[in-house]
């Protein structure tokens, strides 16, 4: 009997290394041979490469309540086209993701759609309003897989450290928006000799810093109560070399801090805003190139575990608005892979496998997902994509509902071609032999 | 959206200076100085904008910066049409572009915009084909307010050239001190900006800043006062008005550090004896009432710059 699917001529590279060409066969959602064999339906990758499916551990899908923003179905059909199997959806929508039913709507709506699958995170207060703890233990039961309440920066210090340990015996991450909001007030831009210039209000790095540093110790204080549970904090979105450097220290410590960083605050700076175009617009804000520098070298290094998107899509009308009354997010999940191939393997020289492992398997780490392998009889969930066409970005074409952003018109290579969850093409973009399934 | 472009050699809007050449510049100035002129005669009308329509779009509030430049407008024989939505648009829901957009439809030859946000003007120059000019956007820029700076400047003191001008208060909030601290340097002007540590930037480009009021007082040509917004005491910005007036009010005492018959400034509108004290304003070194009557001048030159262009004829009726 022949296999599902046969794609010929692709060259594999994972987290771990890269393994030259191979036949790679599908059977009953796993790989079956990396050497070829008969099968239904047979696509030839020739100048493709396959890696394991990317995970992003930070998007938001704004549904329940603000579909006009994004929904599952056009969140869920972004993500396969940029690669994605797996995806953390935040849970700062209309009403707040902080009741199982809600983690449970998320998990039965997101399985109907046969796209990428779906892990809610759940608040981690009630209502996000930082003064009660959500019910963690029916969270988790219902499929949490981590508590945060992103959007909003958990002012109560106090909270935090109850809610560390708490989440900690239900082997749960907590994970911080990182800003101190008597520090950022207003601020709609990085704070420096820019936002001065512009007359814009800004958000200064101590913001951020400020922030990691307390939450740091909140994290040494949960830990001296918390003997038989470790509490794990993940600190999102990263974005100033300041912050990094509390985060390194705390790793020399042993604490267990974990830190996530987003294409944009990889690819732009606050020079950017100089356009005074909201789509630039986003929090934490674009830093300088001294910061770029520095998350670059921590994410080569290590001490940034993974990449995450922030996907934060918005409608054109509330992105028209001006610059303080505009929404902050940026939606880069179709861009974000062949952004970071372009911009940091092809032109920085940093190294592909490492950049597949902060796509993939430093996330999932992070998460407790196991890693997938390239290999004979792990699951077949992976990407396939095109290492060397060149092709401008064209929101347009995007699936998400916000279609535009700060990339625009970027001549980019490394773009999706073909995106399988367990051996079910979920996305697939002209690859010959492949059955168009629309 | 892309960034304002424009034609070589000739601004196709005015939101600050940065497209604008020293020359361009110095052009515009002398025609103000003819539109001055214009403005002496009994019948003070030219038919220079004859059909042309101006829309004032005002999502901020300011009765005189509008009236203005609608007056400016009408002296020159357009048309006007005034839109003073302030937050009321946004509020029902319809977007500045919305609102501009449906403007358009009606037939509008240039737009002179003012809102509280920065980049208002550029924005609108992204959705519109037609001529802006920033009628103040949040605390960025306020260009036309610092050419009837420079303007009035020039009548008293002839050439901006080494002259000292200090300018006194809130900065980091006033775009009235960016667009001055723009243009003022580029007519050969040294810029002294002062005001108390929290109201005061570290840096700002083409100006030197410091919290010592003596010293941008010292021997300068030209004091130009900023309005101080009382909400700055409420934000925590300042303790309190009595200490401001302590030690920031520009009074005869100590402008007897300045050149002696220093110019005093204020773009107005006062807060009498807060920040300039009421005799000072009323003095004979005050220039207040000149830069409001030089206003709707420079306002005549930019929009007949933009409209028509700077080598257009310009007779008089």
């Amino acid at each position: 009997m022949p296999a599902d699917l046969l794609i010929r001529n692709l060259r594999l590279v994972d987290g771990r290394g890269e393994y030259g060409k191979a036949d790679l066969l599908i059977e009953d959602g796993c790989i079956a041979s990396l050497e070829g064999g008969e099968a239904q339906e047979v696509w030839d990758a020739q100048g493709l490469m396959a890696t394991p499916g990317l995970c992003d551990p930070h998007a938001h899908l704004r549904d329940p309540g603000q579909e006009a923003k994004e929904d599952l179905a056009s969140g869920l059909r972004a993500a396969v086209q940029g690669g994605y199997t797996d995806l953390v959806s935040m849970p700062n929508t209309s009403p707040p993701i902080d009741t199982p039913a809600a983690v449970e709507y998320l998990l039965r709506k997101s399985a109907s759609l046969n796209l990428a699958r779906l892990h809610p995170s759940a608040a981690l207060t009630q209502g996000q309003a930082g003064q009660l703890l959500t019910e963690a233990h029916a969270l988790a039961r219902a499929g949490a897989i981590l508590l945060t309440d992103d959007g909003q920066t958990n002012e109560d210090a106090g909270l935090l450290a109850l809610g560390l340990r708490y989440a900690a015996a239900q082997n749960l991450v907590v994970a911080v928006h990182a800003e101190d909001a008597s520090l950022r007030r207003n601020g709609v831009m990085n704070e420096g000799p820019l936002s001065v210039q512009l007359g814009l209000p800004g958000n200064p790095a101590a913001a951020e810093a400020a922030r990691v540093a307390r939450d740091l110790e909140v994290l040494r204080q949960a830990m001296e109560w918390s003997p038989h549970h470790l509490p794990r904090l993940h600190v999102q979105h990263l974005s100033t070399a300041r912050a990094l450097e509390l985060i390194t220290l705390a790793h020399q410590q042993g604490l267990p801090v974990t830190t996530e960083v987003c294409p944009h605050h990889l690819t732009l700076t606050d020079q950017a805003l100089s356009s005074l175009d909201p789509v630039f617009k986003v929090a934490p804000p674009l830093r300088t190139a001294q910061d770029v520098q520095a998350l670059t070298q921590g994410l080569l290094d290590g001490r940034i575990d993974c990449i995450a998107t922030d996907h934060a899509p918005h409608t054109r009308a509330e992105k028209d608005l001006d610059m303080l009354r505009a929404p902050s997010g940026i939606a880069s999940l179709e861009v974000a892979f062949a952004l970071l191939y372009t911009r940091l393997y092809l032109e920085q020289s940093f190294p592909l496998v490492t950049l597949i492992e902060r796509f993939t398997d430093g996330p999932r780490r992070i998460l407790g997902l196991p890693p997938i392998r390239l290999a004979v009889g792990q699951e077949a969930s992976l990407m396939l994509f095109d290492p060397a066409t060149p092709r401008p970005v064209n929101s347009a074409e995007f699936a998400t509902k916000a279609r535009f952003g700060p990339w625009e018109g970027w001549p980019l290579r490394g773009w999706p071609r073909a995106t399988l969850v367990r051996g079910r093409t979920v996305f697939q973009n002209a690859i010959p032999g492949a059955a168009d399934r629309g | 959206m892309g960034t304002v472009t424009s034609v070589p050699g000739r601004p196709i809007h005015l939101l600050d200076f940065a497209h604008w050449s020293t020359p361009q510049l110095e052009e515009l100035l002398e025609t103000s100085q003819r539109m001055a002129e214009v403005l002496q005669r009994p019948v003070k009308k030219v038919p220079a904008l004859t059909g042309f329509t101006v829309a004032t779009v005002f999502f901020e509030n300011s009765t005189r910066t509008r009236l203005s430049f609608e007056l400016a407008a009408r002296r020159m024989s357009a048309d006007v049409l005034s839109f003073s939505g302030a937050t009321s648009s946004l509020a029902k829901g319809e977007s500045y572009r919305d609102t501009l957009l449906t403007l358009d439809a009606m037939g509008i030859d240039a737009y002179v915009i003012r809102a509280d946000a920065a980049g208002v003007g550029h924005q609108a120059a992204t959705w519109l084909g037609k001529p802006i000019i920033n009628a103040g956007d949040g605390w960025r820029a306020h260009p036309t307010q610092a050419l009837l700076d420079a303007y009035t400047l020039r009548e008293v003191l002839g050439s901006l050239e080494g002259r000292k001008i200090a300018i006194v208060g809130d900065i980091v909030h006033s775009r009235v001190a960016r667009s001055n601290a723009e243009l003022l340097p580029r007519l050969g002007a040294d810029v002294w900006l002062a005001g108390p540590a929290t109201l005061l930037p570290p840096t700002l480009p083409g100006a030197r800043l410091t919290t010592r009021l003596e010293e941008a007082l010292q021997d300068a040509d030209a004091v130009m006062v900023l309005r101080l917004q009382k909400e700055r005491m409420d934000r925590g910005l300042l303790p309190s008005m009595s200490e401001y007036m302590a030690t920031y009010q520009i009074n005869e005492e100590r402008m007897r550090l300045a050149q002696p018959n220093a110019w005093v400034l204020h773009p107005g509108p006062m807060n009498r004896d807060l920040e300039i004290a009421g005799s000072l304003a009323d003095g004979p070194r005050s220039l207040i009432e000149r830069q409001v009557a030089h206003g709707q001048a420079v306002r005549m030159a930019v929009l007949y710059h933009l409209l028509v262009g700077p080598r257009g004829g310009l007779h008089a009726s």
